[in-house]
């Protein structure tokens, strides 16, 4: 089995959420805010959302909060629809949710100023990540740290990494390419898709695309 | 007048057990989050030792900080029937209510809390004050070097102004606070973060029974298992709205042959209990299909076998910090008719894990709706289940606290965003 030159080293992270001061009653002020809240929060409602969200409709929260609180389906259909994959700058992220919050209130002028049933909060994520003592030089090794990380450690690695990163995959498909030389795997792994599968269902797709390579 | 250190349930389960719940790796976790705090200490503070739900949290959290390696100290303050009525008053009005205001509440708040610090020590690492009763105690923390916490339990969504602007500035001389709910922030100078109270799975309140202990509580109380059971399980308390929830039960009647179950008790802290109880007492009068149940606060499996006995679980509250009963009752796949208010809405997500309500007739309608639907209602159950799972139980607690007692290390002056 090849060895890496560098074992991937699993991180344990844990979050909590701070709630902003910042707060849109309506679409027209939730428009004007996304444009200058903290990147901290964009991150927190959408790639961190990603990990809480298995019984909302959206999985992001500005999508969420366009379809439950403004009755705005279809803004909310085209919030959720930024895939958060195409992103490893969260400015460009915010970019495209303003363009797509702008783009609507031209179309339908009427929703602008209409109260929302409840707020939207902006919020920030605060992260603590520990190293944790296992570390990997191989796939076994690394099949092995994936089976037993927490589920937050997980989409530290799988989701988050990419801002990490800036590049549109994940520290386990980076880490396959680089040490293992592994590029189909790499890219086998990258297409689990954390939008339709609970965090435990992306466990066990990543671990489905690792194991038969593990004996090869 | 003596502080009180109070009494921990020492049944409490080790962490480890918790895996078969979780999972191992949530739990190995925790411990390495705990390894990164060697030596410290903890002290928890709050007004009541028995009864309601944060007294119920920190007898389950608090063996689990002690055994991840945090020495943990609790402290109950102590008062008079005075001081408790003016806490209780406080309280009201911080949910919204009405507030008569009399200037010699303040002194007798403000006297209370002084007899109590001079009494109380607060050499841990981290203090953790809850709810608002013992919130002047923070004048200990000048000249220490520790951190201070304040874990709001209650609905600020709409507090009275003046109860608020005279308490605000003791909240601000926390590092950083606890709320329930997003809904609960106000302009302050520390931290807010969003943390979810949580329910002890393994406890007597939420563990499995055997149908045999449930059957036998609920002909203990001649409750008939062969119609159906509504249940509310709070205190009688105003805010709660036992006198809605009986009209919603006697709009409900109309149509659909039931029972009504109001089960609950007082806490110490709560001196208008019993006045409460004496109000419902008297609207359920002469209908023999109500049960109203003052249990005492030991009756842990009792309320969890009526909770599991019963069709539909409600929680009519006017306002609420969280309402860990509806998280009780949604672990145990009930489907629940709830309140939409407080910190019931990141619990009961309308129609997919509970149903919202904003009113006895919506109410009413909802119970009437699942009684038809009991496939509807079945799935609502194992929503609910699943959605507490991941978000509301005691091992979140505890990762919650281990955070922020690191983040605080780490970066005293959390800033506030």
């Amino acid at each position: 089995m090849k060895q890496a030159r560098e074992p991937f080293q699993f991180v344990s992270a844990f979050y909590l959420v701070v709630v902003g001061l910042e707060s849109a009653h309506t679409l027209r002020e939730f428009g004007k805010q996304l444009t200058t809240v903290s990147r901290d929060s964009i991150f927190c409602h959408t790639f961190h959302s990603l990990a809480t969200h298995h019984y909302t409709s959206y999985s992001n929260d500005f999508a969420q909060w366009a379809m439950a609180a403004c009755n705005e389906n279809e803004l909310a259909e085209q919030l959720g629809a930024i895939d958060v994959r195409q992103f490893v700058e969260l400015d460009d992220l915010r970019s495209a949710l303003v363009h797509t919050v702008d783009n609507h209130l031209r179309a339908s002028p009427g929703s602008g100023d209409r109260p929302a049933f409840e707020p939207f909060f902006f919020s920030e994520t605060r992260e603590v990540a520990l190293p944790m003592p296992m570390r990997a030089s191989n796939l076994a090794e690394l099949a092995e740290g994936i089976r037993h990380m927490s589920l937050l450690s997980l989409h530290y690695h799988f989701v988050n990494s990419r801002l990490r990163l800036h590049l549109r995959t994940n520290d386990f498909s980076h880490w396959i390419a680089q040490e293992l030389e592994l590029p189909e795997l790499a890219a086998q792994v990258n297409r689990v898709d954390f939008y339709t599968n609970t965090l435990p269902e992306v466990r066990e797709g990543i671990l489905s695309y690792i194991n038969p390579w593990i004996s090869r | 007048m003596s502080i009180q250190a109070a009494p921990v349930q020492s049944s409490v389960r080790p962490l480890n057990d918790y895996a078969s719940i979780v999972g191992q790796p949530e739990i190995d976790a925790l411990w390495m989050l705990a390894r990164s705090l060697p030596n410290r200490t903890v002290k928890m503070v709050n007004s009541t030792a028995v009864g309601g739900g944060v007294a119920e949290i920190l007898n389950r959290v608090i063996p689990l900080f002690q055994e991840v390696g945090l020495a943990t100290q609790w402290d109950v303050i102590t008062g008079g029937e005075a001081f408790f009525s003016v806490t209780k008053a406080f309280h009201n009005a911080l949910h919204g209510m009405a507030y008569e205001d009399r200037p010699e509440w303040f002194d007798i708040f403000l006297a209370t809390n002084e007899e109590n610090r001079k009494r109380m020590n607060f050499d841990e690492s981290f203090i953790v004050i809850h709810d608002p009763q013992p919130l002047p105690l923070v004048y200990s923390r000048e000249g220490r070097r520790n951190h201070w916490l304040w874990r709001c339990h209650i609905d600020l969504s709409q507090p009275n102004e003046r109860i608020w602007n005279f308490l605000r500035p003791f909240v601000e001389k926390f590092d950083a606070s606890f709320i329930s709910s997003a809904a609960f922030t106000h302009p302050l100078a520390i931290p807010q973060f969003l943390v979810a109270p949580t329910i002890d799975p393994l406890a007597d309140k939420n563990r499995d029974l055997e149908p045999e202990f449930i059957q036998s509580v609920v002909e203990k109380f001649g409750i008939d298992r062969n119609r159906p059971i509504v249940t509310q399980v709070s205190r009688f308390d105003r805010l709660k709205d036992p006198l809605g929830v009986i009209q919603a039960y006697k709009l409900v009647k109309r149509y659909n042959d039931c029972q009504l179950v109001l089960a609950g008790g007082g806490a110490t802290d709560d001196p208008e209990g019993s006045v409460v109880f004496a109000e419902v007492q008297e609207a359920a009068a002469g209908d023999k299909d109500i049960f109203l149940l003052n249990l005492p606060p030991w009756s842990h499996l009792e309320i969890n076998a009526l909770q599991r006995a019963s069709t539909i679980v409600v929680q009519k509250s006017l306002r609420e910090g969280f309402g860990l009963t509806v998280t009780e009752a949604l672990w145990k796949r009930k489907p629940v008719v709830a309140s939409a208010v407080g910190g019931i809405l990141r619990q009961v997500l309308h129609k997919v894990t509970g149903m919202l309500v904003h009113s006895v007739e919506g109410c009413a309608y909802q119970i009437r709706y699942l009684l038809s639907n009991p496939q509807l209602a079945k799935r609502l159950g194992e929503a609910a289940h699943d959605h507490v799972k991941e978000n509301f139980l005691i091992t979140h607690t505890l990762k919650n606290y281990l955070v922020v007692f690191l983040l605080l290390e780490r970066n005293p002056r959390l800033s506030g965003m």
